[in-house]
């Protein structure tokens, strides 16, 4: 590894703490759903799981992640057939992380992005719970988000629970929280995790620059917080020119408003 | 026997207060001619089963739908489906909304016969608060544990757009994925398929390795209906891809006043032989670039 001495994107920083989450995984399918979560589960493959399984992002699995937008004479290397029926045959199997971006997420790890405000009458209808609900119940799951504030890690529960959580009230009889598997959280300010006592979030890393009053004051509910946070690690030199390979048209750029730094003199306020 | 029929045909066959699924996903191989020639129609009360996109926000706008059945509507490169949020924003339709594998689920019990297939999906969501008619059932074996139990979605008439079909229903999907509209064609009492190809059936003959692209038995086809650039605006991948710019232009009509009579004026009230002379043309469709991700 080499130490990276030139700057790095904030965008680049948080691809590769996401694609931290994919370590030890083995041989499950990666999938990441945006531009950033596809970034980081296509640099996990390439950079400490060659085991993992990858799709187009259409109907085939491939041999190696295709890169982001126009492909020029690249042929993507299919291995097999993918379709959506076959995705959840393998989503049920639990041979699956996803990596996806949330709209909401609550102290349990319940997300959402289905509608904001009453389901009867939506404030703001967004997608629907797609296949959130499945996803969480049956394989790991991370999530990328790319504002971290208050009205993203909500006070109480976020409005509609798409994706299960580590909420004791609302399993079903015989089942247990250690069926729920939720990974990282990685956001712009810093890198979380379940780890706290009970199961409560933890604050596992601070992106360079970023207090942890920051990252508690944008988060609507309290945070597990060790006395000692490291840094988030840099992008070494060889993350950044894969990123570039996997990321030709630096798409990555435009997916954080005005592309920050990834190192930043004082975290902004929120 | 040749199950040939026209479009008109076939929406006459429909009645209010029916449960149609239709196939494709987002905005691929929707049977959008078929949606069209619904919103030319005095059907209403639908209940609409699908994984949405235009075809759901427009049935919408159009006022033809009482309940909607879906996991997601959307664009894909435009996320939010403009006339969807419309709908929902103002309590306009009754929604089932549930989980992708789900309503998979529910297609396939219908499909078997079955008032039900157990699932750990939905466990612990709101999918459960939201549709108080899931049921969750006891284990008859010796795990003591509850499951949803995702009721069978049982179709009036399910509407798909192919590739290619003969007279007898025979039809072929060439694409990268069939998505789910075998399924959506075995659940449903009739299932009418629109096609951008009718072809004699010794073209399914002259290359048996097509016969792999042929997803349900044509015992299960109830109509066909030949209709060129009939999943426009959407897909009908390798024949051609979504239409980008129409997509923008459509979403961009919701935030205008009277962007939906527009809209309809000129797509809609026109004919689909109108439509596909104001669209540019088949050849213009064929042209259409196949999406990269």
């Amino acid at each position: 590894m080499t130490a990276t001495k030139q700057p790095y994107s904030l965008a680049e920083l948080m691809i590769c703490a996401a694609s931290e989450a994919f370590v030890g995984d083995g041989e499950v399918l990666a999938t990441g759903i945006g531009v950033l979560q596809r970034l980081a589960a296509s640099l996990a493959m390439l950079n400490h799981n060659a085991d993992l399984m990858m799709t187009d992002s259409e109907a085939f699995m491939v041999a190696e992640p295709v890169p982001l937008g126009p492909r020029g004479d690249y042929q993507p290397k299919f291995d097999s057939w993918m379709g959506f029926s076959r995705i959840f045959d393998n989503v049920w199997s639990g041979r699956r992380h996803a990596l996806v971006g949330p709209v909401q997420i609550d102290r349990f790890g319940q997300a959402n992005i289905s509608c904001i405000g009453e389901h009867a009458k939506p404030r703001s209808q967004m997608l629907g719970v797609r296949g959130f609900p499945g996803n969480s119940i049956s394989h790991a799951n991370s999530f990328l988000v790319s504002s971290h504030n208050k009205r993203v890690f909500v006070e109480g529960e976020v409005d509609v629970v798409a994706s299960v959580g580590y909420n004791p009230e609302r399993l079903a009889r015989g089942w247990s929280l250690d069926e729920i598997d939720i990974r990282l959280i990685v956001t712009d300010l810093c890198v979380l995790d379940f780890q706290g006592p009970g199961r409560q979030m933890r604050v596992r890393s601070l992106h360079p620059g970023v207090a942890v009053e920051d990252v508690q004051a944008a988060t609507g509910f309290p945070l597990h917080l060790p006395e000692r946070i490291p840094t988030t690690a840099a992008p070494t030199l060889e993350q950044l020119i894969l990123i570039q390979q996997l990321d030709p048209h630096n798409l990555r750029a435009s997916q954080l408003k005005d592309n920050p730094p990834g190192v930043r003199a004082r975290a902004t306020s929120h | 026997m040749d199950k040939r029929m026209t479009a008109a045909d076939l929406v006459g066959q429909l009645r209010d207060g029916m449960t149609i699924g239709i196939g494709g996903w987002g905005p691929r191989r929707k049977p959008m001619a078929l949606v069209r020639e619904i919103l030319r129609s005095d059907l209403k009360d639908l209940t609409v089963v699908a994984y949405g996109g235009a075809d759901v926000g427009m049935l919408c706008a159009a006022g033809k739908v009482r309940k909607l059945v879906y996991a997601f509507v959307s664009l894909d490169f435009i996320p939010l489906e403009p006339y969807f949020r419309k709908a929902r924003q103002e309590g306009a339709v009754e929604v089932m909304e549930i989980d992708e594998g789900m309503l998979l689920l529910g297609l396939k019990a219908a499909a078997m016969g079955a008032p039900f297939i157990p699932t750990a999906v939905g466990l612990g969501t709101d999918v459960l608060r939201l549709n108080p008619e899931l049921k969750l059932v006891a284990s008859p074996y010796d795990d003591r544990r509850d499951w949803v139990a995702m009721p069978a979605l049982k179709l009036d008439a399910a509407l798909v757009h192919v590739d290619r079909a003969d007279a007898r229903g025979v039809c072929q999907i060439a694409g990268p994925d069939h998505y789910m509209d075998d399924l959506f064609v075995r659940a449903a009492a009739k299932a009418y398929v629109s096609c951008d190809e009718l072809v004699d059936s010794a073209w399914f003959h002259a290359d048996p390795a097509r016969a792999r692209q042929v997803f349900w038995e044509r015992n299960r086809t109830s109509g066909v209906v030949h209709l060129p650039g009939g999943a426009h605006p959407s897909s009908c991948a390798p024949l051609y891809g979504f239409d980008t710019a129409h997509f923008k232009a459509y979403n961009a009509s919701a935030a205008e006043p009277d962007g939906w009579q527009a809209y309809v004026e000129r797509y809609v009230n026109c004919g689909e032989a109108e439509y596909l002379a104001r669209v540019g043309g088949l050849d213009a469709i064929r042209e259409l670039p196949l999406p990269v991700f």
